[in-house]
């Protein structure tokens, strides 16, 4: 082993007890700093000191919202090849680098945005943002590293979507939901488009997106923010700057009647969801912080219905739909989706109890969201729901990697670096009559999409799929 | 328990962290001298040992609290008492000392009140309680009397049971459909014969409890001098003895020298033979699984193995299973090999999922480089690499109170000792190549394994 090892154990110490014995009780300051490199890309720094180790993160404004048809998944099959080189990098030594370094690395995708990122020992910081800036301005590789990583992207897809019969009613369910908007697509993208896609497909998309200004870099944990900015400048610096490609908006038109579809899946328990559309909070909700601003304030009491109806245990959907002789539900649920770069939905959905039917929990949960706006929800139901809002607040702090991963969020949509804040300053005003106005105004008929997965039996009989083939999806039954 | 927001990653979950975790609770004795993680240990008066360590930077602490109660003491016709009574104890609390009772509901309505949570669970080996709260004073004392009352005087209701009993069962059912639960059950039943680390839930089992079996299991389980109790957070040493000894205050006090010796639980047994069974069905992925029992986290030769499961399939990309039946074939998203060491020797798995057509070949690959690996051992690079990711990284298994707690929670359980992690990277860095060879040569037998493929294209 190498010698230098021996030296760590005691390098390390003095840092550490100045972690554990320091802080001397105080809340640690949670200070953000953001600042705009010349060639446009956005650095996002928040220093905590508590233990030697950061996170570092890429965030790309590009996720499988910006792709068109014909090339669905080609985002997350990119964000694979980033793994496959630069030029002065091999396949795959970006990895076994960062592991040299006593690191983590992964990436993810998602409708929005594409993201990479490392957990270190912060004293290789400068390490992860040399190889990070290398791969994002200078990602190559041969055609023979796609025509086998494109082979494994298929078998996640399969490993995600097609072997559990939920994953493909939702992707069918977002088929429905959404028509102009290109939420209607799987972040994974469609067999037949993974079948199809080319190496240059990934490049062309590369070549378009992955520019400075259309990029945060997200650094949290125990640096120094002085220091981050010299290490930004240095490495990610020289990139030249490129324009971001124009969007094109694909508004999602006004749905003007409900739509139901029906799945047929392997499964014993039936499931039924209900997507209702709802507006979510924008950037411009936040140009100013007074009082009196009534800018989102249905998005805010929209988020405070999905909790009272299921944010704890014994909410109003767990105690109605789950509990007494003739329970409707062996679970039951209720989401909102407050931020995101595309259209955002309300959604209720459950699991019938033995007995009961996918229509009958259905109605006990819109049945529940009638309740509220008849009547509103109690000023008890309000304050516990804020008191955990408040507490989770705290309990975020604890994960570095967690507090980077919301800034880059948050930068992804838009918001300004205190949104998390001033969320809660502002969930914290919601009253019951918001929240009731909000149940009355959203849950028609008219907005809704339901999917409901109709269970068939496994056959005992049957014999193994003779032939699977790589081009064809595997048809269901 | 609706996801509509998809997040896809680039490489599978992979088994890294608990691998490493793994480690932390087999590993083993070095007197170090240096205290670079202040972990104080104290008992109380009735006899419960705790584990503190103080971090004050955010004002919240962690609290678990482990008894010898797991699923390794199911009883064979009741397989899951442990889990459910685990399940059941979040249902309500029974009437006492001028406290009204409380069901499920107040429960609920309680614990969010008060911004905290606490949870009942069953591992393996352990039963445990967790405790989250703010250190604010008044609300860490509501919070702390809560669990409290929780742990003594849980009311395990029937009626709340035949309801649940019923979700299990439908649950269970539903499970039976999907391939991967048949795969995993048929490996477990090969591997563990008939030992309870092999065991899995069956609607026969869980019907045959009842609340009677899960407060007899509970009041031989849940004893106060036997509670082995963690404290990671923003409280001194006077604070967590406070804390830890309320926590236990309303359960018998009876010293552990009065109570009769728990019953030990057998071993797992080796593997006489390979076992080797294909099943049919259909899925758009076949699920291959091989291995064998492991070791015992007790085993001297943890840190060899924990560097010879990261070099063979433990360390995500870079490892030679990743390397040949992905990066280099492209035949699966993840696979991965890990060891399970607990009180009993866990299993040694590799598993992975391929398109039907390719599972023999996915397989084949497996095999030879699990057997090439056995009979040779690691390259001298390779240990090197294994080794500077294990001690470069050490500061990220411990630098969250949620990571500290899990890790002293390992060593309080094991009863390893309060420097374990000051001599951590150290005993890593000893491991030589040869260590690792002789050691997975010790405990791995390729041509014993057992191997399932479920959904194969014939």
């Amino acid at each position: 082993m190498k010698p230098t090892h021996r030296f760590l154990l005691p390098i390390f110490v003095p840092v550490f007890l100045s972690w554990m014995a320091s802080s001397a009780g105080a809340q640690a300051p949670s200070t953000v700093e953001q600042f705009t490199l010349s060639n446009g890309l956005t650095v996002i720094v928040k220093p905590d000191r508590r233990a030697p180790t950061a996170a570092h993160m890429l965030w790309v404004r590009v996720g499988s919202m910006d792709e068109v048809d014909g090339t669905t998944g080609v985002a997350h099959v990119l964000e694979h090849m980033l793994f496959k080189g630069t030029a002065t990098i091999q396949p795959g030594e970006f990895s076994r680098r960062v592991a040299a370094l006593g690191g983590r690395d992964n990436a993810f995708t998602s409708r929005d945005a594409t993201g990479y990122h490392q957990q270190i020992p912060s004293g290789k910081l400068e390490d992860v943002m040399r190889l990070e800036a290398d791969r994002f301005a200078n990602n190559q590789w041969p055609d023979d590293e796609f025509k086998r990583e494109i082979e494994v992207v298929k078998e996640e897809r399969r490993s995600r979507t097609e072997e559990s019969p939920r994953a493909l009613m939702y992707e069918a369910a977002n088929a429905m939901t959404f028509t102009a908007s290109p939420y209607r697509r799987p972040v994974v993208g469609w067999m037949s488009d993974l079948d199809a896609m080319t190496p240059q497909d990934a490049r062309d998309f590369y070549r378009r997106w992955y520019v400075p200004g259309n990029a945060a870099v997200v650094v949290a944990g125990d640096v120094d923010v002085a220091e981050v900015k010299r290490l930004a400048e240095k490495y990610y610096g020289p990139m030249a700057a490129r324009p971001v490609p124009t969007r094109k908006p694909r508004d999602e038109p006004e749905q003007t009647g409900a739509r139901r579809l029906d799945f047929k899946g392997v499964a014993s328990q039936a499931y039924t969801s209900m997507a209702f559309k709802v507006p979510k909070l924008l950037p411009s909700d936040f140009t100013d912080d007074k009082a009196d601003n009534k800018a989102g304030r249905d998005p805010l009491a929209l988020t405070v219905l999905a909790a009272v109806l299921d944010g704890y245990s014994g909410a109003r959907l767990n105690r109605a739909l789950e509990q007494g002789d003739n329970r409707v539900a062996d679970s039951a649920g209720a989401y909102n989706g407050l931020t995101g770069r595309g259209p955002q939905l309300f959604i209720l959905d459950g699991v019938p109890a033995a007995g009961k039917t996918a229509a009958q929990v259905a109605a006990a949960l819109r049945e529940q969201v009638a309740r509220v706006a008849q009547n509103g929800v109690s000023e008890a139901e309000l304050n516990r729901v804020k008191t955990q809002w408040i507490a989770s607040e705290t309990y975020k702090l604890d994960s570095v990697f967690n507090q980077a991963r919301e800034l880059g969020s948050n930068w992804i949509n838009g918001m300004p670096l205190d949104f998390d804040k001033r969320l809660i300053a502002r969930l914290r005003s919601v009253t019951s009559a918001e929240v009731q106005a909000v149940a009355a105004k959203y849950f028609g008929d008219d907005q809704m999409n339901q999917a409901t997965l109709l269970p068939q039996a496994m056959d005992p009989n049957r014999k193994p799929r003779t032939a699977a083939t790589p081009t064809t999806p595997p048809s269901r039954h | 328990m609706t996801v509509t927001i998809q997040f896809i990653a680039a490489r599978a979950r992979i088994h890294w962290p608990q691998a490493v975790f793994g480690t932390f609770f087999c590993a083993f004795f070095s007197a170090g001298a240096l205290a670079a993680l202040p972990i104080q240990k104290f008992q109380l008066a009735n006899g419960a040992v705790v584990h503190l360590v103080e971090s004050p930077a955010i004002a919240m602490l962690d609290v678990q609290i482990d008894f010898d109660g797991g699923s390794r003491r199911d009883p064979p016709s009741q397989v899951g008492l442990a889990n459910m009574t685990a399940e059941l104890l979040e249902k309500g609390v029974m009437a006492r000392s001028g406290l009204p009772a409380l069901d499920e509901n107040a429960l609920g309505e309680a614990w969010a009140d008060l911004g905290a949570q606490f949870d009942a669970g069953a591992g393996s080996d352990r039963f445990s309680f967790t405790l989250r709260s703010l250190t604010e004073p008044d609300l860490l004392a509501k919070a702390v009397a809560l669990a409290a009352r929780q742990i003594a005087e849980p009311a395990f209701p029937d009626d709340v049971w035949q309801r649940d009993k019923q979700k299990m069962i439908a649950g269970i059912k539903e499970s039976d459909t999907r391939p991967a639960t048949l795969a995993r059950r048929a490996y477990s039943q090969a591997v563990y014969g008939g030992h309870p680390y092999g065991h899995e839930f069956t609607e026969a089992g869980v019907a045959a409890i009842r609340t009677a079996d899960m407060r007899a299991f509970y009041q031989a389980t849940v004893v106060a001098c036997r509670a082995r109790i963690s404290l990671v957070g923003a409280v001194n040493r006077a604070q967590a003895e406070q804390v830890a000894t309320a926590m236990l205050a309303r359960l018998p006090q009876t010293p552990c020298a009065n109570l009769p010796a728990l019953s030990p639980v057998a071993d797992v047994m080796p593997l006489a033979q390979a076992v080797q069974r294909t099943i049919a069905f259909d899925a758009a992925q076949a699920q291959v699984l091989m291995g064998q029992p492991g070791y015992k986290r007790s085993d001297p030769a943890f840190f060899p193995l924990l560097v010879g499961n990261y070099i063979l399939g433990g360390g995500g990309f870079v490892s030679r299973l990743m390397t040949e039946v992905r990066e280099k074939r492209g035949l699966t998203y993840g696979v991965s090999s890990n060891f399970s060491p607990g009180m009993h020797a866990g299993a040694f798995t590799v598993s992975l999922q391929t398109r039907p057509d390719q599972a023999q070949q996915a397989l084949d690959v497996v095999r030879q480089v699990v057997k090439d690996f056995v009979a040779t051992g690691p390259l001298d690079a390779e240990v090197k690499a294994a080794k500077d990711n294990l001690t470069g990284g050490f500061a990220l298994l411990i630098d969250s109170n949620r990571k500290l707690l899990g890790n002293i929670s390992n060593i309080a359980w094991y009863g390893l000792p309060t420097t374990y992690l000051d001599t951590w990277t150290a005993q890593i860095d000893k491991v030589t190549a040869q260590d690792v060879k002789a050691a997975m040569a010790a405990k791995l037998q390729p041509e014993k394994m057992v191997t399932i493929i479920l959904g194969a294209k014939p």
